[in-house]
């Protein structure tokens, strides 16, 4: 019976009781762009976190932020202007592509380049030589 | 040629090893306000004693530190001595961020209030336009009422004399 407090443990769960606000919105998709926007804008105290997933006082009022201006009829691109204006670049999860995002974008794309070129040159020689050896033999 | 090949990735060690050991003191949540080189948002509020409101015509027309803090914030008490000191010779305006009246004055009165102006902001609404992501933040403007420099966190000399003097000494004419 050694096991039975073992077992009797895994019946214990923990229930999170996180504060959600409670929204009222005029439409589904008012709702849809609500949620869309605040997972692509991201916390400013927590770097790893959108504002929608995130329980910080500030992501609390950014959300609030996002929903007043939905509200008043701003588009998409005029709240994440708002948030940029006042909280940088950083805060969009899914920057521009711009000038200075520009390595951002492609620099991934360069290391796969020269992964592709090293590997096409190393192909090519391990070839030679298997030629080489093949032919002198 | 290989030769040469056999360093690469001792090379790419190394610049890695250089980009982590620049991480090491880079706080990522620690980020340039989106503000520099731009005025003071514009404003109204109140005043935290008196009621009276408050405008951006009422903000000093010297170099001043826009000092953000609330009674609930742990690092404003820490670094509130300092303020205190450097208030002698620099003008601080305090924004009473997220606070309420009853709160905020009590702490002032018991700790003294060194504040050359107290704007209040019980719903962080400048706080918003000025980027605020908690308490304490220090925005050093200068004479023409531009933000130069935006601190997150405490005050104190180390950060006076490494970060806040270079700026003042910048763009005091």
């Amino acid at each position: 019976m050694k096991w039975l407090p073992a077992l009797a443990m895994l019946l214990v769960t923990f229930t999170a009781d996180a504060a959600i606000e409670t929204y009222q919105f005029d439409s589904g998709s008012q709702e849809a762009r609500f949620r869309t926007l605040t997972l692509e804008l991201r916390c400013p105290k927590c770097q790893n976190q959108a504002i929608g997933d995130s329980d910080a006082e500030i992501s609390q009022d950014l959300r609030a932020e996002v929903y007043r201006m939905l509200k008043t009829g701003a588009t998409n691109n005029e709240i994440k202007d708002f948030m940029v204006d006042r909280y940088g670049r950083y805060v969009l999860y899914n920057p521009p592509l711009d000038r200075q995002t520009l390595v951002l974008w492609f620099g991934p794309l360069i290391f796969l380049l020269i992964g592709a070129v090293g590997l096409a040159v190393r192909i090519r020689r391990s070839k030679q030589a298997m030629d080489h050896r093949n032919t002198s033999a | 040629m290989n030769r040469v090949l056999v360093w690469v990735p001792l090379a790419v060690f190394a610049v890695l090893v250089g980009f982590f050991f620049r991480g090491l003191d880079l706080n990522p949540g620690e980020q340039p306000s989106a503000l520099i080189g731009k005025p003071v948002p514009e404003f109204l509020a109140t005043d935290l004693y008196t009621g009276r409101s408050l405008s951006n015509k009422d903000l000093p027309n010297e170099a001043f530190l826009l000092n953000v803090w609330a009674s609930w914030c742990i690092t404003c008490q820490v670094e509130h001595p300092y303020l205190t000191e450097l208030s002698q010779t620099l003008p601080i305006v305090g924004l009473n961020y997220k606070d309420t009246i009853p709160a905020s004055t009590n702490w002032l009165a018991k700790l003294g209030d060194p504040y050359q102006m107290q704007i209040s902001d019980p719903d962080g609404r400048l706080g918003l336009d000025l980027g605020v992501a908690g308490a304490p933040e220090t925005f050093v403007v200068d004479a023409q009422g531009i933000i130069r420099l935006k601190i997150q966190g405490e005050i104190n000399d180390r950060v006076y004399e490494r970060d806040i003097q270079p700026i003042l000494e910048e763009f005091t004419p």
